[in-house]
């Protein structure tokens, strides 16, 4: 198996390391970006945010997406107390006004909070690419111990400067437990 | 000078405290310890025993509610003038519980207290699980629960009649079912890492399928922790204006009417404080058990149970302040219906029901002032059973003490529970019991991968 990879690195979706502790993990990312590689990932069984860091990942989409959640929940909200209220069925109420605003803040507000808890979690699980039923680096050997105590690089053989041997060599450099190919 | 030396004194005055997780563990250990109970395939008999009496009640409760819906709400003790009985005591009552959950997962997250690591995930279970009993009872109080939809929600329907944004009773219904759903989000992403875990350490094929599903292909990529730790701190900022507008919203419900007793303005923090109240005496009745049954004493440890008690000792203090306020203000207003109703409750004929919730959420949680009583689980779970009888009776008051006497003698009444509202409130506690068996059963109780940032070995050395 490894050595049909060698043979043809199509067929690798990038090299794995494994490190014993997020010390050895988080210096590896450091150097491995600094080098120059961007296609880059590590796997972690905790968030780890020195290991997003060193790869260059700081900011994410997911508040933009709450907001809109937000706004667009309360503006359904709103809306629908005044269509059902003022429109659709108006009737007198102890004779307030049909389109009664302060009442209607209640109901606004908790569709605003519905509306931007179901965007952020929705809206995680689709930048994330979630649900995935298969993703290639569940391949690599020991793989099953980055959900439990060990720590993992993978550089991407879709990274330009991905040479296989090379890449391999370097990763082996940074005192890793393991360094294995990936295979698609 | 004096400054440097504060900042060198107070780290070490913070280390006295013991440590939140027990000594000896690392990521493995802390992983098998928490999963090992959901992965083990042999079930412990006192499982079983629980899960037998609990589902016997739950049976109990199935019945009680089929003769309910054929028979009608006649068969509770609910008349006029007391229209809200056991069914609006007891929806109170569990969503008051359900508050614990969610103040510990989301509003302690956000002042970082990280104790709050080791109890979160159960006590959100706790929450869904009591919101979901809660919801049953004004549900079935409608008598026609398959009419309630379109009264509860506004569902375009052949008569074109939509609900009365008005009232808070709609307000509740939004708030509740808000609540429930953004709690069950908050749990649910937190348990999909942990899920990715028992994915991994599943021995056979089929659990291991049956996790994968549940994960959806979490591989704790730093790109998905990024996003993921985005998600989960919004949520807990979004939780934490919720949990406190749930119960206000509840409070309501009573406020804006014009019985006397209902028509104040402090309800909401009156009630929110209740709820928070017992939700963590809940919390101490599930705890203790919990971390004895499963040897969980490493990571539920004493630390934890005494800052849920003191917790419980500030939120009943306020409790304590509300009841002091509520009889000083029917003084104080001069109104003489205000008056009367607090006289009926203190030598009317429910004066029993009240000077017991004074001694059960008032006198006996003084104890928790002794560091004694903190520190011994026995003793505390006595104390939450007490704050959690005293909570029930406390809404017991509210509702029948006012209802049965209100402005016009000639309208007086008495309120009496029947056997079919002790079936069918015993069998929700039963219900609720079931459910967190079966959670205890087959997810991880406490956050694993949480529990692993509190480690030492989890931090980054420079």
């Amino acid at each position: 198996m490894s050595a049909s990879i060698h043979e043809n690195p199509s067929t690798v979706y990038g090299v794995m390391a494994e490190f014993e502790n997020p010390t050895d993990l988080v210096h590896a990312a450091k150097s491995a970006y600094s080098a120059g590689y961007r296609s880059l990932d590590t796997y972690t069984p905790y968030p780890l945010e020195e290991a997003a860091e060193a790869i260059g990942v700081h900011h994410n989409k997911v508040p933009l997406i709450v907001l809109i959640g937000a706004l667009c929940g309360m503006a359904g909200g709103y809306g629908l107390q005044y269509w059902v209220s003022a429109i659709a069925y108006p009737i007198n109420v102890g004779g307030k006004p049909f389109h009664s605003w302060p009442a209607f803040i209640p109901v606004t507000f908790e569709c605003a909070i519905l509306g931007a808890a179901v965007s952020a979690v929705l809206g995680m699980l689709a930048l994330n690419g979630l649900p995935q039923p298969y993703h290639p680096v569940f391949n690599s050997p020991n793989f099953v111990r980055a959900s439990r105590d060990r720590f993992f690089l993978c550089i991407e053989a879709a990274d330009p400067m991905f040479r296989l041997d090379e890449t391999r060599r370097f990763l082996e450099g940074l005192h890793p437990h393991e360094v294995t190919e990936v295979p698609h | 000078m004096s400054v440097t030396d504060d900042i060198d004194v107070q780290p070490s005055s913070r280390a006295i405290k013991p440590p939140l997780i027990g000594p000896g563990h690392d990521l493995g250990s802390v992983t098998d310890r928490i999963g090992g109970p959901v992965l083990n395939r042999n079930t412990p008999m006192f499982w079983l025993a629980v899960v037998a009496l609990a589902a016997a009640l739950a049976g109990m409760l199935s019945a009680a509610v089929v003769y309910l819906l054929l028979k009608g709400t006649g068969i509770w003790g609910i008349n006029i003038p007391v229209g809200w009985g056991f069914a609006i005591v007891n929806f109170v009552w569990w969503i008051g519980i359900g508050h614990a959950g969610t103040l510990i997962s989301a509003i302690l997250l956000l002042f970082k207290q990280t104790w709050r690591t080791s109890i979160n995930r159960f006590a959100e279970a706790m929450t869904i699980f009591a919101v979901m009993q809660a919801g049953l009872f004004p549900l079935i109080h409608t008598g026609r629960p398959w009419l309630a939809a379109y009264w509860l929600f506004p569902i375009p329907n052949t008569m074109n009649i939509w609900p009365q944004f008005r009232s808070p009773l709609i307000w509740d219904v939004f708030a509740v079912s808000t609540y429930f759903t953004v709690s069950f989000l908050f749990w649910g992403i937190g348990l999909i890492p942990d899920f990715a875990t028992l994915r991994d350490q599943a021995k056979t094929l089929i659990v291991r399928r049956i996790y994968g599903m549940l994960a959806m292909g979490w591989r704790g990529s730093a790109r998905h922790w990024n996003r993921y730790e985005t998600a989960y701190l919004l949520l807990a900022g979004l939780a934490t204006p919720l949990v406190l507008s749930v119960h206000s919203v509840v409070s309501l419900d009573f406020a804006v009417s014009v019985i006397p007793g209902w028509h104040t303005t402090f309800f909401p923090p009156y009630f929110v404080a209740g709820a928070i109240y017992s939700g963590f005496a809940m919390v101490l009745i599930l705890a203790i058990p919990f971390r004895y049954l499963y040897k969980m004493q490493d990571f539920i440890t004493l630390r934890h149970l005494q800052n849920s008690a003191k917790v419980m000792l500030a939120t009943g203090l306020i409790v304590a302040y509300s009841y002091g306020m509520e009889v000083f203000i029917a003084w104080y207003s001069n109104n003489k219906y205000e008056w009367a109703m607090m006289m009926n409750r203190f030598s009317g004929p429910y004066r029993f029901y009240y000077w017991m919730l004074v001694l059960c959420n008032i006198i006996i949680p003084q104890a928790l002032w002794l560091n004694k009583v903190r520190s011994t689980p026995w003793k505390l779970f006595l104390v939450a059973i007490v704050v959690n009888t005293g909570m029930w009776l406390e809404r017991f008051v509210i509702v029948v003490t006012s209802l049965q006497r209100d402005y016009l003698p000639s309208s007086w009444g008495m309120y009496w529970y029947t056997k079919w509202d002790l079936m069918i409130f015993i069998g929700t506690m039963g219900l609720f019991t079931l459910l967190f068996f079966l959670f205890i059963r087959v997810m991880p109780s406490i956050s694993i991968f949480e529990i692993r940032t509190l480690l030492p070995q989890a931090k980054v050395k420079e």
